[in-house]
Parts: structure tokens; sequence; C-alpha cells
């Protein structure tokens, strides 16, 4: 081995690499886009988890208990009342995460040193988030069992409940999931590359020679990413219900129609970054600049209520974290139409704007 | 040529990338069933012209009115009608001939009842048929400038614009092309055709020389070898570098240009200033081989035309 050649070839190799000015942006402000996300966006930790809490008890100790349960700075009380069912209720509408009942003679038997026992709701179908907020509430009464009690047996016992996906198996949270991640990767980087490849093998000019308008060429490169993104879902659908097992409890055509409206965001992406694109290279770091964000701020991962304030509202805007919440009420939940009609609507409104916006770009690119 | 309209008029076209001018100025007309020439150097215009012409780069001086149609208001109008075969023709390298055929018949609208008669045509003057079946890419740069000039006559344009269709083929599919080029003029279609190759150039029934962006000069073929001013010597001689120093100052001597191993030297008459140049050389110790009068050739006019 000829170390001087080898030097060249680097050299070579970093000259060519360095020539575009946007290579730089991918190799260097990539990872610092993934270090600012990780560092300050995204955790596993849980804190103010909205709680709502049924207090049959009200008295002093059961008021400790709640206490305990706030000054964590894991749990925030958005509620309360006498009826078990509306905590119930609150889990359904996603008012809270957690639900905390606290028997009548709570006080009595903390005395007593019986055990008193506490019932802890949990929204399964968050199960990532329900199973840290679980694992707290364990700590927290424990911890107030031995400042209360003192005895052997322990002084509080928590029972849990998990409401939709009762024994909180993580693969059912992810697996759904994995759908929308998958869809979004195809529709945003075939689009993508397929104009591009056209851009750079010197096709797209003959198009634009013939009778082709402009239009028809978007509707020509988008409709079959569409139709394999759909496809898509339909293979995830089934290898989910049929190998991992995870149920689905509400309605395939609904799942169906919201990846519909999922896809039309993936490929007004893949579309925009066509335009930006004029290699198929370049087509290819710019999707997964722009695929590793969206992914990490859809709550994929990482559960949005655990992201700064700021990142919450940034998130908004991300078509994936509508759809995941589609995707998870409809397998875990059983959500319907009217459960979720904002996600419905905000997904279609960001998919046609985010698709208009890069065909008039394009438009204006070829004409 | 004929009190016929012109296929093709342009009037005062011009286009200029930033600072430079790329295409100045430039006029002429073309009659239906014509088969006009475009030639020049690198940068001269040619790719910038036939863009214009096809609608794909808008003028910022000028118009062009192809059948009546202009390319500034209607760049759309003339699309049917019109074949455009850039330099670098992309064809779908994943996909077959046929393939590739098939796509532009359908892009074009041609109807399916029609599509066997005039593939079979463009397969006769191709020889394409037997490659129906290969993919794009693994045709030969000759195969596959045929495949893209089927491509682009399969919808039967009436107007031809080629940007240096035989650039880098072989000879043998050089003549191909040149064939189906021929063909298509003879049942009246229009050819714009730019070429770097002047041997080709004297087949055309008109040429404009452009440099610079403008036309040089506008002439058949024949006209313009006899514009040369001067008649041509062609001189092999030994030490040609050395012969053509000793004759550049020499007050007889017009032009005198190397031509691979031998010198091309104008002067005002063979007959009569040819020998005095021969004995210059002889004189100077340089054998003479050959010296005989050759017509002037497209490219001694150009030469002299470019030196201005």
């Amino acid at each position: 081995m000829n170390p001087g050649r080898v030097w060249e070839m680097v050299r070579k190799e970093f000259l060519q690499l360095f020539r575009d000015p946007r290579m730089w942006r991918v190799v260097f402000i990539a990872p610092v886009i993934q270090l600012l996300v990780f560092g300050y966006a995204v955790s596993t930790d849980i804190k103010e988890t909205a709680t709502f809490v049924v207090d049959h008890s009200g008295t002093r100790a059961s008021r400790e208990l709640v206490e305990a349960f706030t000054a964590s700075g894991y749990f925030r009380v958005v509620g309360r009342s006498q009826r078990p069912a509306d905590a119930v209720r609150a889990l359904d509408r996603e008012e809270a995460l957690v639900g905390l009942v606290i028997p009548v003679d709570f006080a009595e038997r903390l005395r007593d040193g019986r055990g008193a026992a506490v019932q802890l709701l949990l929204d399964g179908s968050q199960s990532n988030t329900a199973t840290v907020a679980q694992g707290y509430a364990e700590r927290i009464v424990q911890n107030f069992g031995v400042r209360h009690g003192g005895g052997a047996a322990p002084a509080v016992d928590l029972r849990e409940r998990a409401w939709f996906n009762p024994s909180l198996a993580s693969r059912n949270y992810n697996v759904p999931a994995v759908a929308g991640a998958i869809i979004f990767l195809v529709c945003l980087l075939l689009t993508a590359l397929a104009v591009v490849r056209e851009r750079e093998i010197g096709t797209l000019e003959q198009l634009m020679v013939s009778p082709l308008t402009a239009a028809e060429l978007i509707a020509g490169k988008t409709v079959p990413f569409a139709i394999i993104g759909l496809a898509d879902v339909l293979l995830v659908t089934a290898a989910a219900l049929f190998w991992f097992r995870v149920p689905l409890v509400g309605s395939l055509a609904l799942l169906m129609f919201a990846s519909l409206l999922f896809i039309l965001s993936g490929l007004g992406i893949g579309l925009l970054i066509s335009t930006v694109s004029k290699t198929q290279q370049e087509a290819f770091m710019t999707t997964f600049l722009v695929f590793m964000p969206t992914i990490l701020l859809s709550g994929l991962m990482f559960p949005v209520s655990s992201m700064p304030e700021l990142f919450q509202w940034l998130t908004l805007a991300n078509p994936m974290r509508h759809y995941l919440e589609i995707v998870r009420g409809i397998f875990l939940k059983g959500a319907g139409v009217t459960a979720m009609w904002v996600q419905f609507l905000t997904l279609f409104a960001l998919g046609a704007g985010v698709l208009g916006f890069a065909a008039s770009r394009f438009r204006k690119q070829v004409g | 040529m004929t009190d016929a309209a012109p296929a093709i008029a342009v009037r005062g076209l011009g286009c200029r990338f930033g600072e430079i001018r790329a295409v100045e100025d430039v006029s002429f007309e073309v009659s239906p069933g014509e088969l006009f020439g475009l030639v020049g150097p690198d940068g001269a215009g040619k790719t910038t012209l036939l863009r214009m012409l096809a609608g794909v780069l808008r003028p910022d001086g000028g118009d062009a009115q192809l059948y009546g149609v202009s390319v500034v208001r209607d760049p759309e109008g003339v699309k049917h009608e019109i074949a455009y075969m850039p330099q670098r023709f992309g064809l779908y390298t994943d996909l077959t001939v046929m393939e590739n055929l098939d796509f532009y018949a359908d892009l074009y609208g041609v109807p399916q009842a029609e599509r066997r008669a005039r593939l079979e045509r463009l397969f006769h003057f191709s020889n394409l048929a037997p490659f129906g079946d290969r993919l794009a890419g693994a045709l030969s740069g000759g195969m596959k400038q045929k495949l893209a000039l089927s491509c682009a006559l399969i919808h039967l344009p009436k107007i031809l614009l080629l940007d240096e269709p035989t650039f880098g083929v072989d000879p043998i599919s050089r003549r191909d092309l040149w064939l189906i080029v021929h063909e298509m003029v003879e049942e009246g279609v229009t050819a714009v055709v730019s070429t770097a190759y002047l041997d080709e150039a004297e087949r055309f029934d008109r040429v404009a020389l452009l440099h610079g962006g403008r036309v040089l000069a506008l002439d058949t073929p024949a006209r313009l070898q006899r514009g040369l001013s001067g008649e041509v010597l062609v001189i092999e001689v030994e030490a040609p570098r050395a012969a053509r120093d000793l004759l550049v100052d020499h007050p007889k001597v017009r032009r005198v240009t190397l031509f691979g191993d031998k010198l091309h030297v104008t002067v005002a008459s063979v007959a009569s200033d040819g020998p005095a140049i021969e004995r210059v050389l002889r004189d100077a110790g340089l054998s003479v081989h050959r010296a005989h009068k050759a017509e002037a050739s497209l490219e001694d006019v150009f030469i002299e035309r470019l030196a201005g």
C-alpha cells in the first residue's frame, strides 16, 4: 500500500464532497440538529402528567397522598370528582393519562396497620409513558407507606389497571406506529428520487418539450407512490395483526383513509425536496435530514407530552404526530372520527398545504 | 426558396446568460421541407438557438414563429408539431428499446393502429429491430442516438430540431442517422440540424455559420464555397510546420492553414501563384511531395470567415 496514493484519493474525495456547499449542511448540521433534539426535546421522563383524582376518603391522610404525587413534579391534578366514572371518562377523552382512586376507608386502614389499597388507572394506549408513570407512582406510594406505616407489611398497596392495552404491551404501542414511519419514508424518498432522477438523466426537459403538462407530470410522479404507500399500510397492518397479534379494535377502512391523508404530506414533502435537489445524492441526503427530526418529534419513540413546551407546539406542524395519534387510537382504542376529528382535519390541512406549495414551486421551475 | 409561407421565421432572436450574449439578433427563414444547417464552433450559440426554437428556453429579445405560432407568446402551441433532440438526449436506460418508443408514442398520443407501421419504418432505417427487447442503457452510442431519433420521430413532427445528432457516433450509425433525416426531409419535414462536423454541413440545403451568437454567413454550401475569395492550393510537404511559418508572410499568400499534415494555402489564383509558392519551399530545402488545386471546402470558408 502506497500511502501517498491513498492520500491523493482522500484529498480528491474531500474536494468532491465539499465542492457542493449543500454537503456541509448535511454532513455537519444534521448531527447538530439531532444532538439538540435529543438533548432538549425528547426524553422518556414524564413530568406533570395529567392526573384525575377520585378521593372517596377526604381525610388528611388521603390529601397527603395526593400531595405526595403532585409534589414529586411527575403528576399534576387536572380534575377531581367523587365518581370513578368521571376518571374513566377523563382517560377516554385523553384529558388525563392517570387516574388515582382512593377508597373511603383509606385513612382507617392505614392507621390500623391493615394496609390501605389505592387504585391507579393508566391509559394503556400510551404504554411507554404509562409504564414510566406506573414506576414513579409505585415509588411515591412506597415512600408514603414507609413514612406513615412502619410495619413489616407494605402500608399502601397500589393496584394498577391499564385502560386500553391492558397488558401495557409496548409492542402494541410501537408496531402500529412503525407503519407511519415506513409509509412516510417510502413516499418521501421515492417521490423525491423519481423526480430528481429525470432531471439528472435529462429526460425531464424532454417531457417538458412534449405535450405533457406540469400538472400531469406531478400526478404521474406522485400517484404510484401513493399506491405503494397504501399497499405498505396493508402489509404492515397484516403483519401487526397476524404475526405480532396486535389487536385492531377500530375500523380498517378508517385507518386506510387516515393513511391516505398522511400520504399526501409524504408526497408533498418529497416533491418539495425534489425542487431543491439537483442530484439524486442530494435528494437522498436532504430526505434524511428531514426524516430524522420528523421521526424524533412525532411521538413515535418519545412522548410529546414529555417535550418542552416549545417543541410540543412545533410538533403540531408534524403530520406524523397526528397520524400516530390516529393509528394508535384506531388500533388500541377503537376510536372513530368523532373522537379524532381534530387530527384528521389537521392531517388533511397539512397534506394539502405542503403538496399544493410543492406543486406550485415545481411548476415554476419547469414552466 | 418558394413563395410559400416559411416553416420557421426567426426575427432578431436573442438570449443572454448574465453578461454573455449567447445569441444576439439572429434572423433567418426556413422553408417547409428544407434541410437547414447550423454550423459553428463551441459556444457559437447553436444549442441556445435550437432550444429557443423548441420552446424550452425563453428568448429575451426578438421572436421565432414555427408555422405561424410564436415561441414567445405561445410556447405550448408548437409542441405537437415539433421534435427536439438535444445533444444529450436522455433515454430511459432502464427501459427497453420498445418500451422507450411506446412511451413517447403514448406521450404524443400516437394512435395504436398506426404504431406498427411507423415503428416498422423507423426500424427499417435504424436497424434497431433486432434490439427491441434490449435495455436502452446497453446500446452502443450510435444505436442510442438512432433510438433517440426514432423516439423523436414517432409522432411524425412537421419540424425537426436536432442538436449535434451525430456527435461521437460511429460512421455506420452516422450514415444511418442521415438516411433517416433525409428520408424525413423528402417527405416534407423541415429539419434544422446543428453540427460541428463540416463534412456533414456540405449536405444541407442551406447553411448558417454562427459565431459568437451571430450569423456570419447564410447560403447554400455551394455558394459559400464559391464565395471564398481566392483558390486553395493543397501542398503535401516535408516539415509542414516549418513550411507554414515560411509561407505565412509571403505576399501572394492570403492564408495558410495546417490541415493535419497538409497545408491549405489560399491564393488569388493557383495557376499563376502556385509555382512561385512551390519554388519558395524548394529553395528553403523543403521537398514538396504534392501540390494541387482543391475545391474550397466549407472548412476553408469557415476559417476565413472566422478570421474576420
